[in-house]
């Protein structure tokens, strides 16, 4: 997030939200974004294929057809611009490359693009004047926004939206993505990531490289690793020879179960650090056993960049042993040498070769946690970004075009399914399936589907039902709901036994970042006879 | 700024400050029940009632707000029987089985009964029965023990907005209900458990924690939620090396994002720690099958098998998925293993799933 979490309780005075069920997926976001709009009368612009709950009490609720973000943003775009209600100002003195942006939105008018979305062009209106005169407008997005083929395109518009607007660098504004995992900043941050080293300094500069070559006394590979969804492919090509799998489940959450399943096969050599034999872990060819999170102290960096305590309240299993000393005798065994007496002396180091973390301690977050970048011992963290100026100097606008998603309906698969989670659980379930009274509330998946569609098909609620696309197909529970129009269904992806991913497809990715399109692919509802 | 005198004391506080405030600042230990400083003001209780000289009244001071020069007794012997008698009005419906009671030793009802020596009930009489049987496996509901503070019903609105309960009825029949008093499951209940945070009494208590250890017994560990990105704090309560409970340090500079408050997952979502599951040891698969290894032996094979590899196909050849899921220390010696010792820049995590 470019903004805090706080703000969006307290600052913001109109909220937009694409592509997150803040109230499911990030509860206690959704539940200050619905204080602010109750208590605050803050103004809430809700965009989902879902009419989710935040929706019902949204001054615009845009319910747009899956896929077609560019259009419903460049629309609200075109609004802006056309009714000159963009910030000038912002636009004269922060950014750069307007008039290439707005060369492309201009055909992208409400009612042009209310025919490739299915929003009314009141309501495209009515949204862009509400973001565009707040006080300070805040947007907030998550994985509905980017898991498409078109993911960058998305945010890249978003970014427009914000910038156009000059709502950046102000309490309650800002371009919030909000992160589905506990810690998926901090991974981020510490360049798990294939092109960057830790705090986002890329492999493929010189000066970058040879700054950790001397901090490691090693020499570094100047080439971009592979991706998740990249190495997935590799393996599948016979390519990649050996994987080490370390708290991930891609079995259950990487698109196109069977893809995977083969891709993993094909392996020489499968390492699998866990804490639970998951689908994955079944796979491998070695599993070492980790510690949960309640018996390891560390740091975790939340979605709006704040790096937290992680303390260890238990003994670990017999036999099981610390994940960083798994790592770090491993390493040893490598051939490389490393010594650390615990999680702060790690950290330690991080401070060393990672900027923004450089002024946090563990001394300084004991009580509360700091947000990055802290650039030294003395600077309070940074809750705002992009105050004054952008980390790359001016703001820079992207033209971009709308492209349909990579498989739409047909006659064969007349609808269009997406995936997502529940409030209940928890990504692959590893953990929560594990969880007695989660498990006990919500025991297996369901398809979300309009009344008038099932009764179109004589499918009940409750009724267990099939779902296929080209890749594949699952049985699983109709839930009959008036939330999704009727040509759109949705299903979790939780539950292995009635696994989503089965369906979902990997033949076409985002272009940058290997994102999958998770949210949109063709499919068919079937009554079982 | 206003000058007043509490229990003796002179004390200043600013304009517009709750006399309830202003005694707390004095250092008076105010009772309070339907009190919640993260809820809208009640003034339903009168558990905080104080003696302000030249007021006929009692004031409820949570909700009478300071005015110049008042001079105020927290525990005038007038306040002390009202709150007697308080007391033993909410005895007189109270369900008093402390012995196997959850939120004995943090029970206001107990403790403030306890203070001012309240062992009975002059009002006892026919008990009302408001139990109601709820099937939804995370919160319990003995309504039997609820002293009708309604702090539930605030924090339900107001913290998570969910409303999916309220007060049913009037007098000596009223309760907390949910629309028809229907299930939980069955409202617009997301079962965050932000009734139990604030419930002071053992009317609303987590079934998952049930008989597993009292508050006192159990010792609080200050930690960051592991489900999703929000960051949220929350406290592990441990006895016997157990994890048994989750509960919320309300405290913003502890808990900076949630102020205590806490979703379905994160209050009741822990058990799987103590799962029959867990791998409690490094597994090598022999012709299909897995057999238990030694730390030793399965470090040397997959250090060996990672060096082979090396050799015979380029250290590009290997590849890591970190975890969204392990902490940033965990992160950063994943992806310096594949820098430094195996020599590439193949490594990601879930960020794109």
């Amino acid at each position: 997030m470019t903004n805090s979490i706080d703000e969006l309780e307290k600052d913001a005075t109109a909220i937009f939200l694409i592509g997150t069920n803040t109230t499911e997926n990030h509860p206690i976001i959704g539940y200050k974004i619905r204080k602010n709009v109750r208590e605050n009368g803050a103004k809430l612009i809700v965009a989902d294929p879902r009419r989710i709950e935040l929706a019902e009490i949204a001054d615009v609720y845009m319910q747009f057809r899956p896929g077609t973000d560019v259009a419903l943003l460049n629309g609200m775009m075109n609004v802006i611009i056309n009714e000159g209600l963009l910030d000038q100002k912002f636009i004269t003195e922060r950014t750069e490359a307007f008039e290439d942006m707005k060369q492309i939105v201009e055909k992208y008018t409400p009612e042009v693009v209310a025919a490739i979305t299915g929003v009314p062009a009141a309501d495209i209106r009515k949204a862009a004047r509400i973001y565009a005169e707040a006080e300070a407008g805040s947007i907030c997005y998550a994985m509905g926004l980017t898991q498409h083929h078109t993911g960058t395109d998305n945010v890249k518009s978003v970014c427009n939206l914000a910038m156009l607007t000059g709502h950046l660098g102000r309490p309650g504004t800002g371009v919030n993505p909000l992160r589905g995992q506990n810690n998926v900043q901090g991974a981020c941050d510490m360049g798990a990531l294939p092109v960057s080293y830790p705090a986002y300094q890329a492999v493929s500069a010189d000066a970058n490289r040879e700054k950790f070559e001397k901090a490691w006394g090693v020499k570094l590979s100047p080439h971009n690793g592979l991706t998740l969804t990249a190495a997935i492919n590799k393996a599948y090509q016979g390519e990649l020879k050996a994987l080490y799998v370390l708290g991930e489940n891609p079995m259950i959450s990487d698109p196109d179960q069977h893809h995977v399943e083969e891709a993993l096969d094909n392996l020489e050599f499968l390492i699998v650090q866990d804490i639970f034999l998951s689908e994955t872990a079944q796979k491998a060819d070695l599993i070492l056993p980790g510690v949960s999170w309640a018996e390891k102290d560390g740091t975790f960096s939340n979605t709006e960049r704040r790096v937290q305590r992680v303390r260890q309240a238990i003994i670990p299993p017999a036999n099981s042993r610390q994940d960083w000393q798994i790592l770090m005798d491993l390493t040893n065994r490598l051939g490389y040498s490393m010594d650390y007496g615990s999680p702060q002396d790690i950290f330690e180091e991080i401070r060393t070769v990672a900027p923004s973390y450089a002024g946090i301690s563990y001394a300084r977050i004991e009580r509360t946690g700091l947000h990055w970048p802290c650039p030294n011992e003395e600077h309070p963290g940074t809750p705002i970004l992009h105050i004054g100026k952008f980390s790359r100097g001016q703001g820079l606008f992207h033209p971009v075009e709308f492209k349909e998603p990579f498989e739409l309906p047909d006659e064969e698969y007349p609808l269009i399914l997406s995936t997502g989670r529940s409030l209940f659980h928890y990504h692959t379930g590893t953990m929560t399936r594990r969880t007695q009274a989660l498990d006990a509330h919500q025991p297996t998946n369901e398809v979300q589907v309009n009344h008038h569609t099932a009764a179109a098909l004589g499918i009940q609620d409750g009724e267990m039902v099939r779902l296929s696309t080209r890749r594949g197909s699952i049985e699983l529970k109709a839930k009959l709901t008036d939330i999704l129009n009727e040509k759109v269904v949705f299903t979790f992806f939780h539950f292995s036994e009635a696994a989503a991913n089965i369906l979902t497809h990997a033949e076409v990715l985002d272009p940058v970042a290997g994102i999958p399109e998770y949210k949109v692919c063709a499919a068919r509802l079937e009554k079982i006879v | 700024m206003l000058n007043l005198t509490i229990n003796g004391q002179a004390i200043q506080v600013p304009r517009g400050t709750m006399l309830l405030d202003a005694c707390q600042m004095a250092g008076a230990d105010v009772p309070t029940f339907c009190y919640d400083p993260q809820l809208h003001l009640a003034g339903s209780c009168r558990m905080c009632v104080v003696e302000v000289q030249g007021r006929h009244n009692l004031q409820a001071s949570c909700v009478t707000p300071c005015v110049d020069n008042m001079v105020v007794d927290t525990e005038s012997p007038a306040t002390v029987e009202a709150r007697k008698i308080i007391l033993e009005l909410l005895l007189a419906r109270h369900n008093i089985n402390c012995h196997v009671c959850e939120k004995t030793g943090e029970c206001k009802l107990q403790d403030y009964c306890y203070r001012y020596g309240v062992d009975d009930s002059r009002f006892a009489g026919e008990k009302g029965h408001f139990t109601s049987e709820d099937p939804n496996p995370f919160i319990e509901r003995d309504y039997d023990k609820c002293i009708m503070c309604t702090r539930c019903v605030r924090a339900c609105d107001e913290i998570t907005g969910a409303q999916a309960i309220s007060v049913k009825d009037r007098g000596h029949h009223a309760k907390i209900s949910t629309v028809f008093d229907g299930k939980l499951a069955d409202s617009t209940c997301v079962f965050c458990g932000q009734c139990i945070m604030v419930c002071p009494v053992g009317a609303l208590s987590s079934k998952v924690s049930m008989n597993k250890g009292r508050a006192y017994q159990c010792e609080k560990v200050l930690t960051t939620c592991t489900y999703c990105g929000t960051g949220c704090t929350l406290e592990l309560n441990v006895k016997d090396n157990q994890v048994v409970g989750v509960s919320s340090n309300r405290d913003p500079v502890y808990s900076p994002v949630n102020q205590g408050a806490l979703c379905v997952k994160g209050r009741f979502g822990w058990d799987f720690i103590h799962s029959e599951d867990r791998l409690t040891t490094p597994l090598i698969k022999e012709n299909g099958q897995f057999r238990a290894a030694s730390w030793e032996e399965a470090l040397d094979l997959a250090a060996s098998k990672l060096k082979s590899i090396k050799t015979e196909y380029g250290p590009d050849s290997i590849a890591l998925f970190s975890s969204a899921r392990v902490t940033n220390e965990e992160n950063y010696l994943a992806q310096k293993m594949m820098r430094a010792a195996i020599g590439t820049n193949n490594v990601d995590h879930c960020a794109r799933l």
